[in-house]
């Protein structure tokens, strides 16, 4: 008796101190707001780099934490760049609106998809959400009379933000926007993590064979956060969509599924913070080699993947708390 | 005393700035995929860009010309989308160009538009593109006015009947409707109209069905590479050649290249384009051999043709405004533009600030033992049916 609330309230303390925080995430947000004063002909980049890094968290949610391994989450994102670009194409160029219903239709179709997600494992996941992605890849390909097909959709551009924040050249309120919608996102996703239901979903992607031994119904736990997942992919489609007026196959494309899991290996995986730096990792390495020479920067970004993979088998983040002496 | 200094302080300014004008460049932002699958092309594209600035040097209306050169690595609009913004508010480009493919046109069409920066697509060829911006100038070709021009043409040469055997994809789509369009309108039967799966290894079900049909004229579409061969042995496995049935296509299905790996089976076929390598005419000649001797006996192509005139149009617009690199003057001065290319003669239509451009109908024979495209018929200035 004595026993059992003595580990309920340890494991409800346990769970308070890691949702405390920290000096370095204290500092690390306000960082982000550097580029506005800084760098302010940089903001278009900053303004993929937040939508990437949204992409990524979305990915870390279902990769990193419960062990749903992807290569085919484009499809979500795509699902919701497009959804946010016929809204506006229709006529419903208000932002904060089209952004929701973008996340939830790429979360609706991400809850449909859940079914087949948890009846799989290892392989043939890996199968399974590359074929969903080529799938949906092809049918905005042939659907040519609503996606644009291979020409790609021009979009009118978004209605001011609040009816007072126009999308700008510069790309100021492209940014905020888009770091605004990564917080809230980052917000949520830190909560779930820290909760007992993402100590449940770390027990799942460690041994999934144990947890319904332990009375822990894996399967729909798997099925809310691959949920929650495939809307969030939605909301940085969307995001996209609305600040570049504009929406391509591309958003589909198994490039895209790929490169985001390549800024989750960076980053390190299994800590929210791995996507948000591998984001950043990713794209200004990719913007600065490519500046340097267009034609041949891929080998670049192919020598930095194997450096961090070889030496840094958790990511630069794991990496670092490393070296700081801390364990995972 | 204070005013004095305020005069003393403009005048400063005002000689500084003018001194800035004298030495100033203009800052050409070039957009391509120069990484990723398209990358030959963007490297044809920038070839031609290079050429042209090799040969009238790199100074015009006393200005001195600065490439940017940014990469897209592949169809990605938000990413062209995000390079013409960045040209626009960090490298301050003057005029942006480039653009092989039509999203990355689309992306950067809006850019082109806020900042009233002139823009000019140098390949993209879906009609759509010149109407997304004002500012937007095409060096190119499109897709229907080549094709469209095609169809009717083969009608007026006694084609009664055809049949369409398009890629499934946008540009397939488009040559598919613009051929049929062409040929309907004259007063021709289409047949039927199939699609082949964009990467596609083997023809033979498909051009089955197209002999089934026993048209007098099948018309193909596929991209480049591996496939015009494929295709070639296919039509001439079940006798849908020339002469027995005639093939109709868009250039590139019969490009030197192309030629080579489809061999004997290309004999006879009949492509509509607006660039031929082997035209005989000295300013095609020059380019030609200029070209390939800059790039290592590499031939030019639809791409490097599209650059080498883009940069013609900025270079004419640029001594015509003397100098004035703003969009608006820019512009005005591209309007109904028109000059000799090694193409031929091209204009700038006015209105749609489309190119307008004779279109050669050219058949596959053997000169000199060797399989090329003969120029058998021209069409002067043809416009783009859909604008």
């Amino acid at each position: 008796m004595t026993n059992s609330t003595l580990t309920q309230a340890t494991a409800r303390d346990w769970l308070r101190r890691q949702s405390r925080w920290s000096l370095p995430e204290i500092i690390f947000w306000p960082l982000l707001l550097l580029p506005f004063v800084l760098f302010p002909t940089y903001l278009p980049l900053a303004n993929q780099i937040a939508i990437a890094a949204l992409f990524a968290l979305s990915v870390d949610l279902i990769l990193g934490y419960a062990g749903i391994i992807t290569l085919g989450h484009a499809m979500f994102f795509g699902l919701g760049a497009y959804c946010a670009a016929l809204l506006g194409k229709n006529g419903w160029g208000e932002p904060l609106t089209g952004l929701l219903i973008a996340g939830a239709f790429a979360g609706f179709i991400g809850f449909v998809a859940s079914f087949i997600i948890v009846r799989v494992q290892h392989l043939a996941l890996l199968m399974i959400t590359l074929g969903l992605g080529f799938l949906t890849l092809e049918l905005a390909n042939s659907l040519g009379w609503l996606t644009g097909g291979a020409d790609g959709l021009r979009v009118p551009r978004t209605w001011p933000i609040f009816n007072y924040f126009r999308f700008d050249l510069w790309g100021y309120t492209a940014y905020g926007y888009s770091l605004a919608v990564l917080f809230v996102c980052f917000l949520l996703s830190r909560r779930l993590v820290n909760s007992s239901f993402g100590l449940a979903l770390r027990g799942v992607r460690e041994n999934s064979t144990r947890m319904p031994a332990i009375g822990s119904a894996y399967k729909s736990h798997q099925q809310i956060i691959y949920t929650i997942s495939a809307a969030m992919a939605g909301l940085a489609g969307a995001l996209l969509a609305q600040t570049t007026s504009t929406v391509a196959l591309e958003v589909l494309s198994f490039n895209r599924s790929a490169d985001v899991v390549v800024m989750l290996i960076l980053g390190g995986t299994g800590r929210l913070y791995g996507a948000i730096i591998g984001a950043i990792i990713f794209l200004v390495a990719r913007d600065q080699l490519a500046g340097i020479n267009p034609q041949y920067w891929y080998f670049w970004i192919g020598l930095l993947l194997m450096v961090v993979v070889l030496f840094m088998p958790k990511g630069i983040l794991g990496f670092i708390s490393r070296l700081a002496g801390k364990r995972d | 005393m204070l005013t004095h200094r305020i005069t003393a302080a403009l005048g400063l300014a005002l000689a500084m700035s003018t001194s800035a004008l004298a030495q100033e460049t203009v800052k050409i932002g070039v957009i391509l995929p120069y990484s990723g699958p398209f990358a030959d092309a963007a490297n044809q594209l920038q070839a031609g860009i290079d050429l042209y600035i090799a040969k009238h040097g790199d100074t015009v209306a006393g200005k001195k010309i600065e490439l940017i050169k940014k990469d897209t690595g592949g169809p990605a609009a938000d990413v062209a989308q995000r390079m013409a913004q960045e040209l626009v508010v960090r490298d301050g480009a003057d005029i942006i160009a480039g653009f092989a493919l039509t999203p990355e046109a689309l992306g950067a069409a809006p850019v082109a538009d806020e900042a009233q920066k002139l823009m000019v697509v140098m390949n993209a060829a879906t009609s759509m593109v010149t109407e997304q911006s004002d500012y937007i100038v095409r060096t190119s070709v499109t897709i229907p006015q080549v094709n469209y021009a095609l169809g009717k043409w083969a009608h007026e040469n006694g084609v009664k009947q055809a049949y369409t055997l398009v890629s499934d994809y946008g540009p397939g789509h488009d040559a598919e409707k613009s051929f049929a369009a062409g040929f309907t309108e004259a007063g021709g039967t289409m047949l039927g109209s199939d699609r082949t799966p964009v990467a596609n290894p083997d023809f033979s079900a498909f051009v089955q069905r197209v002999k089934d049909a026993n048209p007098e004229a099948v018309y193909i579409f596929v991209p480049g590479g591996a496939q015009p061969a494929a295709i070639g042995k296919a039509l001439a496995d079940r006798g849908l050649n020339p002469p027995a049935t005639q093939v109709f296509a868009q250039g590139e299905l019969t490009h030197p290249e192309a030629l080579e790996s489809m061999g004997e089976t290309a004999r006879g076929i009949i492509t509509t384009f607006h660039y031929t390598l082997e035209r005989d005419d000295p300013l095609n000649k020059e380019f030609v051999e200029g070209y390939t001797a800059a790039n290592n006996g590499r031939e030019p192509d639809l791409f490097s043709i599209g650059g080498y005139d883009g940069m013609h149009l900025i270079y004419e617009a640029l001594k015509k405004t003397n100098g004035d690199a703003s969009g608006d003057a820019l512009l005005e001065a591209a309007k109904g533009m028109s000059w000799d290319s090694p193409r031929g003669p091209m204009s700038i239509d006015p209105e749609t600030r489309d190119v307008v451009q004779t279109v050669y109908i050219r058949e596959v024979q053997e000169v000199d033992g060797k399989l090329q495209n003969v120029v058998i018929h021209e069409i002067a200035n043809v416009k783009d049916p859909l604008h």
